[in-house]
């Protein structure tokens, strides 16, 4: 009952909503880069939407299913194909055991998110399944997937999508999938340069107008450096002179710190709890899964919004993640 | 008395409020006492609470702390009059927490040239820093992490120019004015003048640190036979 690694790929984690409430131990909350295709594909496979899916970045692996299994594939396009046969993303797809998914090159985006209906069967710690490298914690044995890793499935009594179990049981193919496929906003990966909304930092008065400036009008690119903890953005230098040393306080997924050097980092999944740079903006939660999506090289721009705004946005989102889960749904049963 | 409070967004799921501008120990203390209680009382869609020196973090979900004006003003609502009631609650006393160190030596290699750049003795470096009585103010870093307050301004040392990729758990070391304990095999740029066996952090208890905002800490020196004799993997 589960999957083999024949391949690991670049950097492939298993990853949830992310370890909330233990953040007053120093422990990162981690969990999805790109939330939204992680919670897309949870529900496409009938799960909840907190379930772990398999995070993978840039160059997938290579995966043999050993039983039946009803997955699906948001996020980046990483060319992904089962023997052989390219499939389509963001819809459900039902393999047979023995079926090999692979990935060739990488299209569009830089993360992809793996789901399987039933979840993925590993031990939750401090109450979530996410892999923090660092502390080796989560996920499979607290790190990235190796070669011959064995990835267990949680069992489940549902049987969803009978229709696409019977399309299999007569099809030469080693995998069946529906017509349909849901809007997971694709599109907005291909803008050269990305747009990135942010609302004002804590201290973003505190910064010279030329620099705030420079960080809404200038164009930054994505440093090769950057990984789960952060963005490193590469482009003209914010002069932090004339801000006061501060001390250290909370930071947040998608806290724009500026350290010494003028460059800007964007506290990703895997962000320390705390830290002592000053914060000159946030990137709204409905973007961040832009940044997440971002390959190294390549180009962005920063739009600054109110807080209002961000906050209509968040709620909207949440209520087309609602909306969605209701379509698909009512595909489940037939 | 706390400072009055003030409120500031930080991005749309999260606020710090803010207590005055100083960092003072005992203020310090009286937030971690706070975030403990709000923790406790368990607000609607509040996922963290996050003390620091002068600060208090909260992450919350926009969607679940409840309409009216903005997810934010919501909650600014809620936390305000608590924050009124709460100001003039009993502290709950922090731990003592004891930390048996073997300073120098291997597990402590940075000892000599520590107490050379004081013009200190090593056994002098020992002294002073097993001394003195350190009161936890943050946790940060890496799980388990705990900056601690009171180190001697005799012992105060700027962070090595460049850091180790790899600082070995349970290392005892300092970096400018504070000391602390590395929980876990990291890289790191502060001077190791010891080694703990205990462990700072373990994923599966609970709580998983050992050291937790508002305890006291001792440091006590062992030999290097009771550092063998205590440590397990």
């Amino acid at each position: 009952m589960s999957i083999s690694v024949l391949k690991p790929g670049m950097l492939s984690t298993l990853q949830d909503s992310g370890r909330h409430g233990f953040q007053h131990f120093g422990v990162p909350v981690s969990g999805a880069m790109d939330a939204f295709s992680h919670r897309l594909a949870n529900l496409l496979v009938g799960n909840k939407s907190d379930e772990a899916t398999l995070e993978l970045t840039l160059r997938g692996p290579r995966l043999r299913f050993e039983r039946d299994a009803l997955i699906a594939l948001c996020g980046a396009d990483l060319t992904p194909a089962i023997d052989g046969v390219d499939v389509a993303q963001a819809k459900p797809l039902r393999v047979r055991a023995g079926a090999m998914l692979d990935f060739g090159a990488g299209l569009t985006g830089c993360r992809a998110y793996l789901a399987v209906h039933g979840g993925f069967a590993v031990p939750a710690v401090m109450g979530s399944r996410s892999t923090y490298e660092r502390a080796n914690i989560g996920g499979l044995h607290g790190r990235a997937l190796r070669e011959g890793d064995v990835l267990p499935i949680g069992h489940s009594q549902a049987t969803p999508y009978p229709a696409l179990a019977s399309a299999l049981a007569v099809s030469k193919m080693n995998f069946a999938a529906p017509k349909w496929a849901v809007n997971q906003h694709l599109e907005k990966l291909a803008r050269t340069p990305q747009i990135v909304r942010i609302v004002a930092g804590r201290q973003w008065d505190a910064f010279a107008p030329a620099a705030r400036d420079t960080l809404t009008s200038g164009e930054f690119r994505l440093a090769p450096d950057s990984d789960r903890m952060g963005c490193r953005l590469e482009g003209a230098a914010l002069s932090v002179h004339g801000i006061e040393e501060m001390l250290s306080e909370a930071v947040s997924f998608g806290t724009i710190q500026i350290p010494r050097s003028g460059q800007p980092i964007v506290l990703m999944a895997d962000r320390q709890t705390v830290g002592g740079y000053p914060k000159i903006a946030e990137v709204i939660s409905v973007d961040l899964w832009l940044l997440a999506q971002l390959c190294p090289g390549e180009r962005l721009r920063f739009e600054l919004v109110s807080l209002a705004q961000a906050q209509a946005l968040c709620l909207q989102r949440e209520q087309e993640i609602v909306t969605i889960g209701e379509a698909v749904a009512k595909h489940l049963n037939e | 008395m706390l400072p009055a409070a003030r409120f500031f967004p930080m991005g749309d799921k999260a606020l710090i409020i803010k207590f005055g501008d100083r960092a003072d120990p005992a203020l310090t203390l009286h937030i971690a006492a706070l975030a403990r209680q709000l923790r406790e009382s368990r607000p609607i869609g509040v996922r963290d609470v996050v003390p620091a020196y002068t600060t208090l973090a909260l992450h919350y979900d926009p969607s679940a702390v409840g309409s009216g004006t903005t997810p934010y003003e919501a909650l600014v609502a809620s936390i305000e009059p608590w924050l009124k009631f709460q100001s003039s609650a009993a502290l709950p006393a922090g731990q003592l927490i004891v930390i048996p160190v073997c300073y120098g030596g291997a597990l402590g290699e940075d000892l000599p040239a520590l107490a050379q750049r004081h013009n200190l003795s090593d056994a002098e470096v020992i002294d002073i820093h097993s001394a003195a009585g350190y009161r936890v103010a943050l946790l940060g870093f890496v799980p388990g992490f705990a900056y601690l307050d009171g180190l001697d301004a005799r012992l105060a040392t700027p962070r090595r120019e460049t850091p180790r990729a790899q600082v070995p758990a349970g290392s005892v070391a300092i970096g400018g004015s504070k000391t602390g304990v590395y929980p876990l095999a990291t890289p790191g740029g502060w001077h190791i003048i010891g080694r703990t066996p205990l462990h700072l952090f373990q994923p599966d208890a609970m709580p998983p640190c050992l050291l937790n905002v508002g305890d006291t800490v001792r440091f006590v020196p062992i030999s290097e036979q009771e550092f063998q004799a205590q440590a397990t993997p």
